[in-house]
């Protein structure tokens, strides 16, 4: 397939298991998608549906004492990054792959200066040291948008406001020129009125490097006009890939459905009841049987108790994909 | 900086003012008479009187304490009731052995706490991380008389490496300096590195939770670089607080070790003087003492603001 031979990053069947004292969690349960070069994916879900994990699993910065294992295949430019020895995948973090975080007052090091820690991964990936990578450094943060780089550069993240930090945060995952920028829900933690400038300068630093990226949000509505593709996941599975155009028009996934419904609107009235999902999601030590979703799944059935719905496609060429027995939007019978 | 100086200063002196008042009350309340030890125990009363009123002693507690600060304010810690030779001399000609002995002791203790330290915590919940810790609680519990002794059994009388008593100064020879030292300090430094190394490791594990270490991870940073640049300095707070108070504490490992070892420092001679009811020898032994205690906690208070640029605000 033509397709696949051109993406940059192809995740198949990919599984990461934290082995704890209480038992086996399956953090990320055989997901798979892929990614060409300039694309955005979206992924979203609730908190604790295994997002965070697939992305750290990824850039492949989880526990390597033993504790954590992770299976499938993560084929980026055609090497598995799984069967890579850390010492080749040091490389490909924060050159190939980078990663920005959720809360840009806990992800950059209180105690280095600003300079230092953009300088850090152009000495790593670019052999620039000194005066170069200064000038570099102080390139980066005026590319997105901080005022003043040059001084900014001496000083220390509790210098600078939420904002700020999150800029220089993107500075120091774009240091290092990546193919692919991991962003993981990096507006949750900032003021409304800075989550659009974040996720435009994103936007627009994508744009100007064909960089590709997975934008990670419990928001649909931050993916909404961002993401070319959203994988949505749930309980560590992926239960619904589509193109963005194609999700928001016709989900095939209840749980996808109700995430959408969830959202407020605009034209609502004011202090119109948000629908929220009833439930809360399962225990990961212990994931229902069947469709994970069903205890919460307004039209769960027998067979959705019993038996897990493999992904299916909802259109003929194959790119709109869903875990469901009872699909909604006319892609199924509705009970 | 300047108010911050003055505000430390100010806590000095008052820190000096209760110390030496204490330590009046404490060892005016010890039995014990400094003219009965001078004259032996078939003094007359007659005789006890006189020594009492050429010392001074029969002067009230108050009057006392008043006088003995006022030398103070001069640079004059009086003198010796038995010697009669000034507490400050005897205090400078012994000084520089002790404070050679704590800083030798500490950076004992350092060497050894921040590399395990660092590895353990790197390595938690692993089996060498678990047979280090049990080990260091081991030591923790062994009192630093023990090892003194032990130490000196091993190295000095059986493989005979190093001498076991006696103390060569720097100035003459640098290397019997050393050598005479090192067991000394070696005992000190092996009961002070336990809990060091501890509070190093509990401060690095919820260090290397952090999102900037996944950060730094993210970066393509190797583990080396990663433990010693990013997570050592953020988790030395409590490291640095408990090495101040350990150097200033370890006064009291050098009375044992310094007794032990033969050492000519402030300990022996603060022990000997507590024998003797030398009240000016101990006072003065004890001023000197808390001032090194402040200063180093005032040292201890200036490398924090080197260690978190946050606290310069």
């Amino acid at each position: 397939m033509t397709k696949a031979s051109a993406a940059l990053l192809d995740v198949t069947g990919l599984r990461t298991r934290f082995h704890t004292p209480h038992g086996i969690v399956q953090a990320v349960d055989g997901v798979s998608f892929s990614i060409q070069r300039g694309q955005t994916v979206g992924i979203v879900g609730e908190s604790g549906s295994g997002k965070s994990v697939l992305a750290r699993t990824i850039i492949g910065i989880l526990a390597k004492d033993g504790s954590v294992t992770t299976t499938g295949c993560l084929a980026f430019e055609g090497r598995d990054l799984l069967k890579l020895p850390e010492r080749e995948m040091r490389d490909v973090r924060g050159k190939d792959i980078a990663m920005v975080f959720q809360d840009p007052m806990s992800s950059l090091n209180p105690v280095k200066r600003i300079g230092a820690q953009i300088g850090e991964v152009l000495k790593r990936h670019l052999g620039l040291r000194g005066r170069a990578a200064e000038t570099r450094s102080a390139e980066l943060l005026a590319s997105v948008g901080i005022s003043l780089p040059a001084e900014r550069l001496r000083q220390y993240p509790h210098q600078l406001s939420g904002g700020m930090r999150q800029r220089v945060a993107i500075a120091v995952a774009l240091a290092g020129e990546p193919k692919l920028l991991i962003a993981d829900e990096p507006t949750t933690a900032l003021d409304v009125t800075i989550q659009a400038q974040i996720l435009d300068l994103l936007r627009r630093q994508q744009l100007a490097r064909n960089m590709a990226m997975i934008l990670i949000s419990h928001d649909l509505g931050v993916i909404a006009g961002r993401a070319d593709a959203v994988a949505v996941m749930y309980a560590g599975q992926m239960v619904e890939r589509a193109s963005t155009r194609s999700l928001f028009h016709s989900c095939c996934m209840p749980y996808t459905q109700a995430l959408i419904r969830s959202a407020p609107k605009l034209p609502d009235p004011p202090h119109t009841r948000l629908r929220a999902i009833p439930g809360r999601p399962p225990d990961m030590l212990r994931p229902p049987a069947g469709c994970r979703f069903n205890p919460r799944c307004d039209y769960a059935t027998d067979v959705c108790r019993a038996t897990q719905p493999m992904l299916s496609a909802a259109d003929a060429d194959g790119t709109h994909l869903y875990a469901c027995w009872h699909p909604v939007g006319g892609h199924g019978v509705l009970p | 900086m300047l108010p911050f100086f003055l505000r430390k200063l100010l806590r000095l002196i008052l820190v000096l003012l209760l110390v030496a008042a204490a330590t009046f009350l404490l060892l005016n309340l010890l039995p014990g008479d400094v003219a009965l030890s001078l004259l032996g125990n078939e003094a007359t009363p007659a005789a006890i009187a006189q020594v009492r009123a050429e010392l001074g002693l029969d002067q009230p507690l108050v009057l006392r304490y008043l006088h003995w600060l006022i030398g103070l304010l001069h640079g004059d810690l009086g003198r010796s009731y038995i010697t009669q030779v000034p507490v400050m001399e005897s205090i400078v000609d012994r000084l520089p052995v002790t404070i050679e002995l704590m800083l030798l002791s500490q950076g004992f203790a350092l060497l050894l706490a921040v590399p395990v330290g660092v590895w353990c915590a790197y390595k938690a919940g692993s089996r060498i991380d678990r047979l280090i810790s049990s080990a260091a609680l081991l030591l923790l519990a062994a009192p630093v008389f023990i090892t003194a002794t032990v130490l000196m059994f091993l190295f000095a009388l059986k493989l005979r490496w190093l001498p076991s008593t006696g103390y060569v100064p720097f100035i003459a020879s640098p290397l019997s300096n050393l050598a005479h030292l090192v067991l000394p300090a070696l005992a000190i430094g092996l009961s002070e590195w336990p809990p060091l190394f501890a509070v190093l490791r509990a401060d690095m594990i919820k260090t290397l939770q952090q999102d900037y270490i996944a950060l730094a991870k993210a970066k393509g940073l190797g583990p080396a670089f990663i433990l010693l640049r990013h997570a050592l300095r953020p988790s030395s707070f409590t490291l640095v607080t408990v090495s101040g108070l350990q150097i200033a504490a370890a006064i009291t490992g050098a009375l044992v070790v310094e007794t032990i070892f033969g050492l000519p420092g402030v300990g022996r001679m603060l022990t000997g003087a507590v024998y003797n009811r030398d009240m000016m020898l101990v006072q003065g032994c004890v001023a000197v003492i808390s001032v090194g205690y402040v200063l180093i906690n005032f040292g201890v208070d200036l490398i924090y603001a080197t260690l978190d640029p946050r606290i310069c605000r």
